[in-house]
């Protein structure tokens, strides 16, 4: 678009409000630094709100997984001893687990042990929830983490280009295709995948995770969704920003459309890209356990669906847990950086 | 003489917005006739071809598409492991799901819009603790919270579709508070209030018809994204019942003849699942667009 072509152009006004526009758009870091230091007070307050409103939705979580997981129809006990154990064998058994104690005391127990990253021990393999956790962890993100960066890589230029060539043809093939690819069921499209890719062409493993080739095929099923949603927010985000004033502004003042979209109309669109990337990541950490699954990948994921068939019950409750943790985090620091993005929002709180 | 030619006046706005009408229309007859079809076969399918789930015929196992079958009729998606013709199979797969996704929309909308109605109608103390349950709720990844229940429950239609039903009412009362919200202060409801309306009239003769466009987006939306979840359920082994087909379970089931020699199993229930998902996807934003303006889609 033209707009604010031609509009003093090299008079000493412009200079000026170059000028001033190169001291707002800043280095992150400085920003970081006047903002937060500006309103200090206000900001510790937030976080703090923040980190009682994260404690307390984990507290939640890792109460309704101790009701629901106590609903189960089967008796911990009698999972560990086996069908052999004798009446005696296992009241000693459940008076060393700590089952004969009242709920209340379970309970108390349960969450004093959870906070210090005691989960009990696996029925299934004799080892700690937590170290069998630890090793399925690290996968699990790197996984998420390759997925969200290949799902930002791709869908801010496909965003940018549908905003910039606004219903022409590029921006109808990149809308149709974002609808497309979140429909996508992403367990079928990873056997699509396996079958296209290992079983006929030979080119990838098909499961586990033995080379880094194995990570090609879970990484780009994980991001389909978060991608096209992306590239979808991207695209309405700058829509949106562009029609507002300060842009007009930019553009009046004779600014190369480069450093309109730039600086000015990317910062602001950022704001509603963080919000769900941030809002995904748990739509990434449930897609996580289905792709874990379909390629066999050591992560969090397939070892949830594994400890639920088995029944062992500490380690599912551990997972969901550790994931529920991840998911809580993630949000925390996304609304902290929402809040660093869009200072209306922080002051208003 | 002739009279001169009438001039056309083109109003390039009008124009713009009556092809955008268009476009809408379009898009809505086609999901829904889609949609229309898919409900059609899936009903009809299984009896025309007299499914039964539990039948096997080893003799036809495994045949490509196409193949002609030892009763003489044409498999034209292939059979299954255990000689079954993948067509009924797979429509009964999607009837399934789509009962499962109704019953649940069904419960779930009830639910979430007569909670959502509330908080949003009398706010205070109801709307601070319903809000921050769905807040909860929303800080916890939906499919887990399935995928732990399902555990718990035991598989089985009835309870894929409470553990679904659990997992989606939030989406219904938040849309449902905030149109209430932005309804209770407009000069119709206060004329209603004015007239002694209590709160019942208040809450369903007054707010509710005004919520009816965006619950209606709403739920065609969630409707493919309960459908994809009912099958990932099934597809992980925690929804429907061994012996129960859904467009989960079958394309699990053929996850392990994932090769030249059965191929079809997976591939065209996926297929089914990805035309239903998207179509509900693009009559939900068309709706949206039709309706409800304001929200008009990214």
């Amino acid at each position: 678009m033209s707009h604010g072509k031609g509009v003093d152009k090299g008079g000493a006004l412009r200079d000026r409000l170059v000028n001033d526009n190169v001291a707002t758009s800043r280095t992150v870091v400085a920003a970081f630094r006047d903002r937060w230091g500006f309103v200090g007070r206000a900001v510790v307050g937030y976080v703090i709100r923040r980190l009682v409103l994260a404690v307390f939705v984990l507290w939640g979580v890792a109460s309704v997984v101790f009701v629901i997981v106590r609903l189960v129809p089967a008796d911990p006990a009698l999972l560990i001893a086996g069908e052999t154990a004798t009446p005696e064998q296992l009241a000693a058994l459940r008076a060393d687990m700590g089952l004969d104690r009242p709920w209340l005391v379970q309970y108390g127990t349960y969450l004093l042990d959870a906070v210090r990253g005691d989960f009990g021990s696996s029925y299934v393999r004799s080892m700690p929830a937590s170290q069998i956790i630890g090793q399925a962890l690290p996968n699990t993100a790197l996984l998420a983490v390759l997925a969200c960066a290949l799902a930002l890589v791709v869908s801010f230029p496909l965003g940018l280009l549908a905003a910039l060539r606004v219903n022409k043809l590029e921006d109808r093939a990149v809308t149709a295709g974002s609808l497309v690819v979140q429909a996508l069921p992403g367990f079928w499209i990873g056997i699509v995948l396996m079958l296209v890719f290992s079983r006929t062409l030979k080119w990838l493993p098909s499961a586990g995770l033995d080379s880094p080739k194995a990570l090609i095929m879970p990484v780009v099923v994980l991001s389909l969704p978060f991608l096209a949603i992306l590239t979808r927010m991207t695209r309405s985000g700058l829509l949106e920003v562009v029609g507002e004033g300060y842009i007009q502004t930019a553009r009046a003042k004779g600014l190369p459309e480069r450093t309109v979209i730039f600086p000015h109309a990317i910062r602001n669109a950022m704001i509603p890209i963080v919000t769900v990337v941030g809002l995904q990541f748990g739509t990434l950490l449930g897609g996580a356990v289905i792709t874990e699954t379909v390629f066999s990948f050591p992560g969090i994921g397939r070892l949830l669906v594994q400890s639920i068939e088995t029944r062992d019950y500490n380690v599912v409750q551990a997972c969901v847990i550790v994931i529920a943790a991840a998911f809580v985090i993630i949000n925390m620091v996304v609304d902290l950086l929402y809040g660093f993005l869009d200072p209306r929002v922080r002051l208003s709180r | 003489m002739t009279a001169a030619p009438t001039p056309v006046i083109v109003n390039p706005t009008l124009l713009r917005a009556q092809r955008a009408r268009t476009g809408v229309r379009v898009r809505i007859v086609v999901t829904l006739a889609v949609i229309g079809l898919v409900v059609v076969a899936a009903v009809v399918v299984p009896m025309l071809y007299g499914y039964d789930p539990v039948a096997a015929n080893l003799i036809d196992r495994l045949k490509p598409p196409g193949s002609t079958l030892m009763d003489g009729s044409t498999a034209f998606l292939g059979t299954d492991p255990i000689g079954r013709d993948l067509v009924p199979d797979m429509m009964a797969g999607a009837r399934v799901s789509l009962v499962v996704g109704a019953a649940t929309l069904a419960i779930s909308g009830v639910i979430g819009v007569l909670l959502g109605i509330l908080a949003g109608h009398f706010g205070g103390w109801i709307d601070t603790v319903l809000m921050r349950l769905a807040d909860i709720q929303l800080a916890f990844p939906s499919i887990l919270l399935a995928i732990l229940m399902a555990a718990v429950l035991g598989q089985g239609v009835g309870n894929v579709i409470i553990v679904l039903s659990i997992s989606n009412w939030v989406v219904f009362a938040r849309v449902a508070r905030s149109q209430v919200l932005a309804l209770k202060n407009l000069e119709y409801v206060e004329a209603a209030r004015t007239l002694g309306a209590g709160n019942w009239h208040l809450m369903f003769r007054t707010l509710l018809p005004g919520c009816v466009a965006p619950i209606l987006v709403v739920t065609t939306t969630q409707f493919g994204q309960v459908v994809l979840a009912e099958s990932s359920l099934s597809f992980l082994g925690v929804g429907v019942p061994l012996g129960v087909p859904s467009l989960g379970s079958t394309i699990h089931d053929g996850l392990q003849y994932l090769s030249a020699q059965g191929w079809w199993i997976s591939t065209f229930p996926g297929v089914l699942l990805l035309v239903v998902v998207l179509a509900f996807g693009i009559l939900g934003d068309a709706l949206r667009d039709r309706f409800d303006p304001r929200l008009r889609s990214a």
